[in-house]
């Protein structure tokens, strides 16, 4: 079993602005299965590989109707475009379990929401609506962290005058017509939230990330970049034709010895000096739960004079006391890390990224960024959105909702997460991070957990290959603000429920009473 | 009262070792398909038990009896 633990010596930041020390140790754990929950695991992937391989036979001789695509008559002698593993593993595999993902939504992704039922016929090739609404579902998948999406109420009535005066579309891209005032308004809010000196918006956050690393980078420089990170940062990774080298997840020890061999050995034939080292990281990994090591990548950084880009998806507006992010979560000046970048789709209730740090920075975007010469900027509606919650979570229009909403966010997270763990389930992550995995392992298991969950009326999102490792299948849990108590001991009482049924308590520590594992001098939890 | 808590302990365990190997998520054909096969090799290694474990286990204990008799015959 492995716990990483941050020792108190290395992440004490300096006075920053004023600001006190934060002295926190940090808990993560990734707990491993026992041996034999691994073993049935391969042997139900692998029963399922060799039915896939019988199937395909069945397929390939005419004797059964083949539903996936395949190749044209003229063209079946060319070189197979179906063969591979992936084609094979979708065909085979994730077509049986089908029915658990795409499921369409009919109201507005809040706390509860309406779902419309499906039935296949002919084991999930086709699916047909049988018409009727399944109401008032839990909703534990939504990235809903501070409960901002709902339908229209009385708050969102800047968004209807807005709506009213700028319509919806922009029409144009940033450098020809589409800066409106509302997004130099916005900019200028994202700026004053994070506390740095400017911030640029985009309209989509998986582009803000693969259209703009690329402009930071280029040829011979360095990307040093978590194997955990998320796609839209690979991509732009890849885009930018820098070297990639990944380092372990949240590893500081191999993060530390691949920045000494760049900096000692230079480029691969030259070696010559690299132009330029960026780390790419994320605040809080969507699929771990676990936070970044900031104080002690900033400390490296500023050693071997790297630059660090924190891409801040999940984490802004749901960690910290006052939502800011991982760098009040840790208590770190902003202005350390290079470049900040996050989204408005899942703390905010809208859609679109930023990217923010230094005036100079923001300003080489704004004129070099490739989703500015060439994407459609954001749609007013959904800047004022934004704007509305910035304003709601930094306490601007004059009520203390947004600060009771984080707050409300880090409560239900402890909550869930220690009754979680003491009923027995392995949770990956930190204890922090509204982002609850839940390990199943096993295919099998994993559909089962879907499909009676829905019946339970609880929307789950759980994740198998290829998004996590082949043998970690996991339930995800994201928790919100607008979750109440009742709502989060129904899907406990349920997890429980299935949790037993299906025998996936694999944890070792059940009922074990956990020490309280850090002290925070600047947010107490009444509980 | 108590064959209705065996039958459920049964159909539970069935349960499980229907989601372990995936047979929930295979089609009909393909369960009793491998239900057989499996059902077939287990009759298969059970048969092969009863017909020769007991030959062997005499064989081998003739085996090393011998030698140990071999041994006290020359310590004498």
């Amino acid at each position: 079993m492995y716990i990483a633990m941050i020792l108190p010596t290395e992440c004490r930041p300096e006075k920053q602005n004023g600001k006190p020390h934060i002295n926190m140790e940090i808990e993560e754990s990734f707990e491993e299965a026992p041996l034999h929950v691994m073993v049935f695991t391969y042997m139900g992937y692998g029963i399922g590989t060799l039915f896939g391989y019988l199937r395909d036979f069945l397929r390939n001789w005419g004797i059964e109707k083949c539903n996936a695509a395949v190749e044209r008559e003229e063209q079946k002698d060319f070189v197979p475009l179906y063969q591979d593993f992936e084609n094979f593993y979708t065909r085979n595999l994730y077509m049986r379990i089908r029915d658990n993902w795409n499921r369409p939504v009919c109201s507005a992704p809040g706390p509860h929401f309406d779902m419309l039922e499906r039935v296949s016929d002919d084991y999930n090739w086709t699916f047909r609506f049988t018409g009727r609404v399944i109401k008032d579902v839990i909703n534990m998948g939504s990235y809903n962290f501070l409960g901002l999406v709902s339908k229209y109420n009385e708050s969102m009535r800047t968004v209807k005058e807005v709506l009213e005066r700028y319509g919806t579309g922009v029409a144009s891209t940033r450098h020809e017509m589409g800066t409106l005032d509302k997004h130099k308004e916005l900019e200028d809010l994202v700026a004053k939230f994070l506390n740095v000196e400017a911030a640029m918006v985009f309209g989509m956050g998986f582009a803000t990330n693969s259209m703009n690393i690329p402009v930071l980078v280029g040829k011979g420089c360095l990307i040093l970049s978590d194997e955990l990170n998320h796609t839209s940062v690979v991509l732009g990774a890849r885009l930018s034709g820098a070297t990639i080298r990944t380092f372990k997840h949240n590893n500081m020890q191999s993060l530390e010895k691949l920045l000494r061999d760049a900096i000692i050995y230079g480029q691969p034939r030259t070696r010559r000096a690299w132009k330029k080292i960026l780390i790419l990281v994320e605040g809080i990994y969507s699929m771990e739960g676990s936070i970044v090591r900031l104080p002690q990548i900033v400390a490296l950084k500023k050693k071997y004079k790297a630059y660090l880009y924190v891409d801040e998806a999940h984490s802004i507006g749901s960690v910290g006391p006052t939502g800011r992010g991982v760098s009040e979560f840790f208590g770190i000046d902003p202005g350390d890390v290079d470049v900040l970048m996050g989204t408005f789709t899942k703390s905010f209730g809208a859609a679109g990224g930023y990217i923010a740090g230094k005036k100079e920075l923001v300003d080489y975007i704004r004129v070099h960024s490739h989703s500015a010469v060439y994407a459609t900027s954001m749609s007013p509606p959904v800047a004022e959105q934004i704007i509305r919650a910035m304003k709601l979570i930094m306490g601007l229009d004059g009520t203390t909702q947004g600060l009771q909403r984080v707050q409300q966010l880090a409560k239900n997270t402890k909550y869930f997460r220690q009754r979680l763990r003491e009923m027995g389930f392995i949770i990956y992550g930190n204890d922090h991070s509204p982002v609850v995995p839940v390990l199943l392992y096993m295919p099998g298991k994993v559909a089962a957990f879907a499909r009676h969950m829905l019946e339970k009326k609880i929307a789950v999102v759980v994740v198998g290959f290829p998004a996590t490792p082949l043998a970690e299948a996991r339930a995800r849990f994201c928790i919100s603000a607008a979750h109440t108590r009742e709502m989060l001991d129904k899907v406990l009482e349920a997890t429980d429920e299935i949790g037993d049924l299906l025998q996936v308590k694999y944890s070792r520590h059940r009922h074990s009473a956990r020490p309280e594992l850090y002290d925070e001098t600047s947010f107490e939890l009444d509980d | 009262m108590d064959f209705r808590r065996v039958k459920d302990y049964f159909s539970w365990l069935y349960y499980q070792y229907q989601i372990i190997s995936c047979c929930a998520v295979l089609e009909p054909w393909e369960r009793s398909m491998f239900n057989t096969i499996l059902l077939t090799i287990f009759a298969m290694v059970v048969y092969t038990a009863y017909v020769f474990i007991p030959i062997h286990i005499r064989l081998a204990w003739e085996f090393f009896s011998k030698i140990c008799g071999y041994h006290s015959t020359i310590s004498n």
